[in-house]
């Protein structure tokens, strides 16, 4: 199988001189992706122990800022990037397939899924903003004065930790944008799809750490 | 190794179960749980990032290496968190010294 493989795979205009092979490429390729997302992994990694330790150390400071976060828009903002992992998905699918069209749909409609989730996200920031929520800026807690400091510590967790997110999103944008000038110049298909593979990989990684932002941010007094 | 092109029903049901999974984070956290709410909320969010991880990641289709990267690279997040926590968590529970 490999030897009979190999021989026809080595005219191949994709395979880079290094590798032995296009699936030895794919395979290094993907594990080299994964490398990347474990430093992404730490990077996020520090802020949600950060986040843990101050959550523990202020919990009734923390519960008491749900109220002035928007659960409804962000659960629409979780639905819009479930929504576009799976066009991503799809969009590999067919990039397995070599169906370029459909591969140009999928990756249009995950950039729009893409575009719509940073929308609200930004809507969500001009909402705080008019709310008095941007901490050293203009915080007012008037609620409760007595969590004043506190409850701004659990802001800056929320901005700069959507803020990474948000910022991990245009990057994937542009990403996206790559691939939707590279599918019509190089012909995807069942030998070399490597691009869009990698590029999901990127994707589905910040559709999970939107996952868990989600209820550590927006719920965390819900109940209350 | 070329990876096996998956059917689209399984993406599809993928999706609708982490749809489905987010309506429930959403109303569980009203529910009045107390300290088991965070415990829920954290394990709804683990099972969907699995279920990202396996299948729109197509992890499950990997070879072994790539699953030891992944696995390791959660398990260290895990040691980063757990270890710190074993020192925030525990701060005041000896009773309070005298300088001397």
């Amino acid at each position: 199988m490999a030897d009979h493989a190999s021989a026809v795979e080595q005219h191949s205009p994709f395979l880079q001189h290094h590798f032995d092979d296009l699936s030895q490429q794919l395979d290094s390729s993907t594990l080299g992706m994964w490398v990347f997302l474990l430093t992404e992994i730490m990077f996020f990694g520090g802020m949600f122990g950060a986040y843990t330790i101050y959550r523990h150390m202020y919990p009734e400071a923390f519960a008491s800022t749900s109220r002035y976060m928007e659960p409804v828009l962000g659960g629409m903002n979780t639905a819009v990037l479930i929504c576009s992992s799976l066009t991503m998905a799809l969009a590999v699918r067919y990039a397995q397939l070599g169906n370029r069209k459909l591969i140009r749909i999928l990756l249009i409609v995950t950039m729009i899924f893409g575009l719509a989730f940073l929308g609200i996200k930004f809507s969500e920031y001009y909402l705080h903003w008019k709310e008095h929520l941007v901490p050293w800026i203009n915080f007012q807690y008037p609620e409760h004065p007595e969590f004043f400091r506190q409850a701004q510590i659990l802001f800056c967790f929320y901005f700069f930790m959507t803020g990474f997110h948000a910022l991990h999103m245009f990057v994937g944008l542009g990403l996206l944008t790559w691939l939707l000038v590279k599918n019509e110049r190089v012909s995807f298909g069942p030998v070399y799809y490597n691009p869009v593979e990698i590029t999901g990989l990127y994707w589905h990684f910040v559709d999970i750490v939107w996952i868990f932002l989600f209820p550590l941010l927006y719920l965390i007094g819900a109940n209350r | 190794m070329n990876h096996k092109v998956l059917p689209i029903r399984t993406y599809v049901l993928i999706w609708a179960i982490l749809i489905c999974a987010t309506f429930t984070t959403l109303g569980v956290a009203f529910l009045d749980l107390g300290p088991w709410n965070i415990v829920v909320a954290m394990m709804i969010a683990f099972t969907k990032m699995s279920l990202v991880v396996l299948y729109f990641m197509h992890v499950k289709q990997q070879d072994n290496l790539t699953k030891l990267f992944v696995v390791a690279g959660f398990f260290f997040l895990l040691i980063l968190i757990c270890i710190t926590m074993t020192d925030y968590g525990t701060r005041n529970w000896l009773p309070q010294g005298r300088m001397w």
